[in-house]
């Protein structure tokens, strides 16, 4: 008999994700309004310490898979480890953050149990008698409203979508010792950017496009930086090798959905606005007034965006203090 | 592994029942991660040799999509075409995909690493698991040597470095190359190469062993629209910046 919630936690080197916060937040108020219980999941290597903060997001229950053979995110690991925890605990809803790892986690994980799965779910409708969730589709031109059927059904949620919320439980670490093994694949090296903002993760992003002329982006940056957000660049920014590809926004690059979104020299071309419109604040800055940007943002300004976006950088300095 | 999708720019309308999209007036188009899939397969074919294959799951349209992917230089491409299989979800796709693969000899699987239609990022990873071999997915680097493939792959902030054996799967993210174009001579070719066209019956499934899809689309609508924006006004730069700041921080509330 399937019951109870499990949200997956992801963690990188004992540091939890923000989603990973927003799955078990949004696990607690599934199983609140089922009236069942919520199991957190931990997979990685000495990370029981780090695993006990997930009672103050309201999991009733914390499982830990702790092995160095999950040191690293290896897939197949991590869906063997996952599969096990599940076959044990049963869950009738697997809940995750839609991350690049957990969205291939979740992928594989829903072939290895036979298990519906929607990636990147805006908003949960889940009743005891249907599951049903809302997710974009084509780049977020439109939502899709999805009914998924059969036991466990696994569900990723897109990061920022749903907020985390503290709710604090009494839950204690539970060890679960995974049968693992070396696989075919070996996790062999990673290279993270420290000190940056991820882009889907950032509150807010300032964006640049084909506007910038150039791969100059101080200006941006040093927006952004005061902002403690992110930057963002249109397609045409990438194509001309502004930028890197990791920092494009629209339908080929990432969906972001920071309470504000400032596009600069974006003219607002259908695939850039598909990865931005879900923004909470859009502000556009270009200094043609018939940009199809300013349709879609909250605040326009039309003027040379390399004098207005030094000024609104002081702007907010100032305002700072 | 290919999929035919209504290309990037196009504007997409809901259709009559609710919950499909108008299909009428646009325009399709190899998706376009796929495509860097298909690049990739060629020039691992020019360095190490071998044979391409493209493989779709489709309808008769899909037959143009599979023809690009031959003009851009595959060897053969396998359309599994089959009524029963038109409902199909990611993993009812994948296993269709997966069972079709068994009766072909491999040693590497390309996929795109999302569709820009329904964006599950599930088939490429779900396909591996069914024919039990490993992954990697969101690849922007690959190399092959002594049956391994090293692949380095995106994470948010970051990459991974990644060795699996052969065979192996892994899934196309943007930045692992610039597809080619097709030319004519290219088309021309494409023309005369190998297209199977194959049902559900011939790789050895039938309709039960798919069962019925485990979700299922009951609705689609626009998202909500943006009410009209406000244009900021002033006399320079300064003050148009003082009074974007002041409507950020009192009316919207984000500062």
């Amino acid at each position: 008999m399937a019951e109870g919630v499990l949200a997956i936690a992801e963690q990188m080197d004992g540091v939890f994700k923000n989603a990973a916060f927003e799955a078990v937040s949004e696990g607690k108020r599934i199983a609140q309004s089922l009236g069942i219980s919520l199991t957190a999941l931990v997979m990685g290597n000495n990370i029981e310490k780090t695993a006990e903060k997930l009672a103050e997001y309201g999991a009733d229950h914390i499982v830990v898979v702790d092995d160095p053979l999950l040191q690293d995110f290896l897939v197949d690991q991590y869906t063997d480890a996952a599969a096990q925890v599940v076959k044990e605990k049963q869950p009738e809803i697997i809940i995750t953050g839609a991350t690049s790892i957990g969205k291939d986690l979740c992928a594989r994980l829903s072939a290895r149990l036979g298990a519906a799965m929607a990636t990147d779910c805006v908003e949960l409708h889940i009743k005891k008698d249907q599951c049903k969730v809302t997710r974009p589709i084509y780049g977020g031109k439109v939502l899709a409203d999805l009914v998924l059927e059969g036991f466990p059904k696994i569900l990723a949620i897109r990061p920022n979508a749903m907020g985390a919320a503290l709710n604090p439980s009494e839950a204690v670490v539970e060890k679960f010792e995974a049968q693992l093994q070396e696989g075919n694949s070996k996790f062999l090296d990673k290279t993270m950017e420290t000190g940056k903002t991820e882009l889907t993760e950032a509150d807010v992003v300032v964006s640049g496009g084909r506007g910038m002329g150039g791969n100059d982006y101080t200006i941006i940056e040093e927006l952004a930086s005061v902002l403690e957000g992110a930057v963002g660049a249109s397609r045409s920014a990438v194509d001309e090798g502004w930028r890197p590809h990791s920092d494009q926004v629209g339908q080929t690059g990432k969906t972001v959905s920071p309470s504000l979104y400032i596009a600069c020299g974006i003219s607002g071309a259908i695939q850039h606005l598909a990865g931005m419109s879900s923004s909470k604040v859009i502000v556009a800055i270009n200094k043609d007034p018939d940009a199809p940007i300013f349709s879609h943002a909250d605040y326009g300004i039309v003027g040379d965006l390399f004098e207005i976006v030094p000024a609104i950088t002081r702007e907010i300095k100032k305002a700072k203090g | 592994m290919i999929k035919r999708v209504p290309a990037t720019e196009s504007m997409i309308g809901i259709a009559g029942d609710g919950k499909s999209i108008k299909t009428e007036d646009l325009k399709w188009v190899v998706n376009p991660y796929d495509e860097f899939a298909v690049e990739e397969a060629l020039r691992i074919k020019q360095e190490h040799g071998g044979t391409v294959t493209v493989l779709s799951l489709g309808t008769d349209k899909t037959v143009d999509a599979i023809r690009t992917a031959l003009a851009m230089g595959a060897d053969k491409g396998i359309l599994i075409n089959d009524s029963a299989a038109a409902n199909s979800d990611s993993l009812a796709t994948a296993r269709v995909l997966a069972e079709t693969i068994k009766t072909l000899s491999y040693d590497l699987i390309i996929a795109g690493m999302r569709a820009v239609d329904d964006d599950n990022y599930q088939v490429g990873p779900a396909v591996a698991e069914f024919l039990g071999i490993p992954h990697i997915s969101m690849v922007v680097k690959e190399e092959i040597s002594n049956g391994k493939i090293r692949c380095q792959k995106t994470v948010e902030g970051g990459t991974f470095e990644v060795e699996a054996a052969l065979p192996a799967l892994f899934t196309a993210q943007r930045g692992l190359n610039e597809p080619r174009y097709v030319s004519m001579p290219g088309i021309m070719k494409a023309k005369k190469k190998p297209l199977e066209i194959k049902t559900l019956a011939d790789i050895g499934l039938s309709i039960d062993d798919l069962g019925e899809p485990k979700t299922r689309v009951v609705n689609i609508k626009f998202p909500p629209e943006r009410s009209a924006g406000k244009m900021i006004e002033g006399d320079n730069a300064e003050a148009k910046a003082a009074a974007l700041v002041k409507a950020l921080k009192e009316e919207a509330k984000v500062l």
